[in-house]
């Protein structure tokens, strides 16, 4: 294995510091770790298990439980479409088939270039302004194939 | 110089999706072109959602209201009078006046849509803090007393009587006890959690601190959902507010009472919304289902006696301790008290929230307040209760929105939320999404509900595909028995409920599969 950068070890450490008095603070530590470096590495893996004195296989587990926690960094920007019932009941399949094949990736994939990463969700609390989807950051309502090229081509632009 | 024109325009993450947020800018720069003066606040949603973004416009009349704007429409809107309430193609009146809102009894939700969600000075004109200051008058059991009179059943889902859980949590001794509120709201159709975080967050936090008063806790947690970042900026930004206030802290409202409260997020597991696996994600662990007893109230949160409840239930806590038990509880029918904030969602004309006492029928909201479908085809399919809650047909909407009257029709009312499907609708690949949506979001301790779900999904593909149809059904049959009595939890238990009902009453989806036409329309409609 690899030995990890020392500076990313030193933030690291930084970031488990910052939540030292925090009750059960793997996930927040987690957030923080995928926020910063887009993914969560393997390499903070053992990191964090000496820094909180728990075992590896038990961070391990954690990371790869959760689908917030990426094992790579995805494209510069991240396009999720709902599929959950409530979209679906206005068209949120046909959305996603569009967005594949305009995309040319499947969801859960990156476009050769790293510019999109097309994935699914299930549900964003949108669901009486559907189909819904999320670009970076913001929730989108009312979506319709014109829409979304124009706010993933924007986005990409940006 | 005159007085500034109060405009409002919802910061709420459903009227943002379909930008609130330009509309707000471009209202600023119109009425400066036009040398208005005006005061732009962002309030919650008032959940007529079709209508967002809805301005409102602050006039000697009330608050008119003009909707759905469109950010390049605000520069002609201005011109036409919107700051003084003029006519409009989309002005729609007086907003308080509107049936949609007039009909409904707003008591968890009755400031959402009205104030500054973080604006202390507003929720205390608006009658917040009443239910706290009459709750630290009571003993903490006469408070948990209220609780139990009143009838309030947990909203997240099963319906359990919070005044029983509360009570646990009070008799068990214990230095340190917790309070959780569980805004992992996953289920699709459902956004009342979110919009009340949004919109009035004040109100959860009053409901949390009455809850750790009744139960003797010191510390609380409300563990939202990733997917919702602008909730999780709203409760921060309010506990903030609340500390600075003496809401929350050592020494609430001068009683000395003590109560802090965190956020924790979520990381995209449908599972944490199971309360046991949310307090292991609370641990810092995966989000594996606890096998019960032992029960949380007892042993929760790192061991220790925990309540945990939905953020509707906790939400609807100080209207009853400031109006009393009684007023809360001659609502409703039957066992089930009070009022529940429905959301009618998917393919519905006029979505949002609908807050009304339990025993209106689910006709009543999608025909009468929800408009019928948006596309303006027949209403084929309902789901009812989220992925785990069954699927109702167009002739079986006469139910009464009721704990029990669901149950005895093999269906849950669940968080409330209603998605309606028109007669485009596949039964069929709808209850193969349920088994599929169970396969991805099974935690896996338990194989009934692992490899059942995943063996659903083939079965389903058999039967659609012709290959021995009566042969895979009986199979179908015996798998979704098989998950619903050896499953741990809901998740893996209930999952049978949207694939059966969707046999049970669109028997047809399942075998037309390839063949020419299968007269499916037809029965929509005459049914
Ligand atoms: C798979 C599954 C998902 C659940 N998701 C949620 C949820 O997102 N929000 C919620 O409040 N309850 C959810 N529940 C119900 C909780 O387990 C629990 O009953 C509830 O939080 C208790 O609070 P209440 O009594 O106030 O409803 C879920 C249950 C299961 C089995
Ligand atoms: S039923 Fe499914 S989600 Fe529930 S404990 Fe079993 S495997 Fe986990
Ligand atoms: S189902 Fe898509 S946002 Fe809720
Ligand atoms: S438990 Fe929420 S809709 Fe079902």
């Amino acid at each position: 294995m690899a030995s990890p950068d020392p500076s990313v070890t030193d933030r690291v450490r930084a970031l488990v510091a910052a939540h030292r008095g925090d009750r059960g603070a793997l996930l927040p530590i987690l957030h923080r770790i995928q926020a910063e470096f887009g993914y969560v590495d393997s390499d903070v893996v053992p990191v964090l298990a000496t820094e909180l004195n728990i075992s590896r296989a038990d961070v391990h587990g954690v990371v790869t439980f959760y689908t917030d926690f990426r094992a790579e960094p995805a494209g510069r920007t991240v396009v999720k479409l709902c599929r959950a019932e409530a979209c679906q009941s206005v068209g949120a399949e046909q959305l996603v088939a569009y967005a594949e094949r305009t995309l040319g990736v499947k969801v859960g994939q990156t476009t050769p270039d790293g510019s999109v990463t097309l994935e699914q969700v299930f549900c964003l609390g949108n669901c009486a302004l559907g189909p819904a989807g999320q670009i970076d950051e913001r929730v989108h309502g009312r979506l319709t194939p014109a829409r979304l090229d124009a706010l993933v081509t924007k986005a990409v632009d940006a | 110089m005159t007085t500034p024109v109060t405009v409002y325009v919802p910061r709420d993450s459903a009227a943002l999706s379909v930008g609130a947020d330009l509309v707000a800018a471009e209202i600023e720069r119109a009425a400066a072109e036009a040398g208005r003066s005006v005061r732009v606040v962002r309030n919650g949603s008032h959940g007529m959602l079709w209508l967002e973004p809805l301005v409102e416009v602050v006039t000697e009349r009330g608050r008119i209201g003009y909707g759905p704007v469109a950010p390049e429409e605000v520069g002609d809107l201005v011109a036409a009078g919107l700051l003084d309430g003029a006519d409009h193609e989309l002005c729609q009146g007086v907003v308080a006046e509107l049936p949609w809102l007039r009909d409904q009894t707003r008591l968890c939700f009755a400031r959402v849509g009205i104030t500054d969600p973080l604006s202390a000075e507003d929720y205390v004109a608006h009658g917040g803090l009443t239910g706290l200051r009459r709750a630290l008058e009571l003993t903490p059991a006469e408070v948990v007393a209220q609780v139990t009179e009143s009838g309030l059943r947990g909203r997240g889902g099963a319906g359990f009587p919070a005044g029983i859980k509360w009570k646990t949590v009070l008799d068990t001794p214990g230095e340190l006890k917790f309070v959780c509120c569980n805004a992992d709201e996953g289920d699709s159709g459902t956004f009342a959690d979110r919009m009340l975080m949004e919109g009035d967050p004040f109100t959860l936090i009053e409901g949390m601190t009455i809850a750790a008063y009744a139960v003797g806790a010191t510390e609380g947690y409300v563990y939202i959902r990733s997917e919702y970042p602008d909730a999780v900026r709203t409760m921060r930004q309010a506990i903030a507010v609340a500390r600075e206030q003496g809401w929350l802290g050592g020494d609430i409202l001068g009683s000395g009472l003590r109560f802090d409260l965190f956020v924790r997020v979520g990381a995209g597991a449908y599972i944490c919304g199971e309360e046991t696996a949310m307090l292991e994600s609370l641990e810092g662990k995966r989000g594996m289902v606890r096998a019960k007893p032992p029960i949380p109230a007892i042993t929760g949160l790192f061991n220790k006696p925990t309540v945990v409840n939905n953020v509707l239930t906790l939400a609807s806590v100080p209207t009853i301790l400031a109006d009393g038990a009684a007023a809360y509880q001659a609502l409703g029918m039957e066992r089930s008290r009070g009022t529940q904030v429905f959301q009618l969602a998917g393919n519905v004309a006029r979505g949002g929230i609908f807050e009304t006492a339990f025993g209106m029928t689910l006709g009543e909201l999608i025909h009468t307040y929800g408009g019928g479908t948006r596309t303006g085809r027949p209403v084929r399919a309902v789901q009812v209760g989220g992925p785990l809650g069954a699927y109702l047909p167009a002739n079986g909407l006469d139910l009464p929105m009721e704990y029990e009257a669901f149950a005895s029709a093999g269906a849950m009312l669940g968080h409330g939320g209603i998605v309606v499907f028109d007669d485009t609708v596949d039964m069929a690949a709808m209850a193969r999404f349920a088994m599929e949506f169970c396969a991805e979001e099974s935690c896996g301790k338990c194989t009934p509900c692992r490899v059942g779900a995943v063996r659903g999904v083939e079965v389903i593909d058999k039967i659609t595909a012709g290959q021995d149809p009566d042969g895979n059904l009986a199979l179908l049959g015996d798998l979704c028995e098989l998950m619903t009595e050896g499953s741990l939890c809901a998740m893996g238990g209930l999952t049978p409920m949207p694939v059966r009902s969707a046999l049970l009453h669109f028997p047809d989806d399942f075998t037309a599969r390839g063949k020419p036409s299968t007269g499916r329309y037809e029965e929509a409609k005459t049914s």
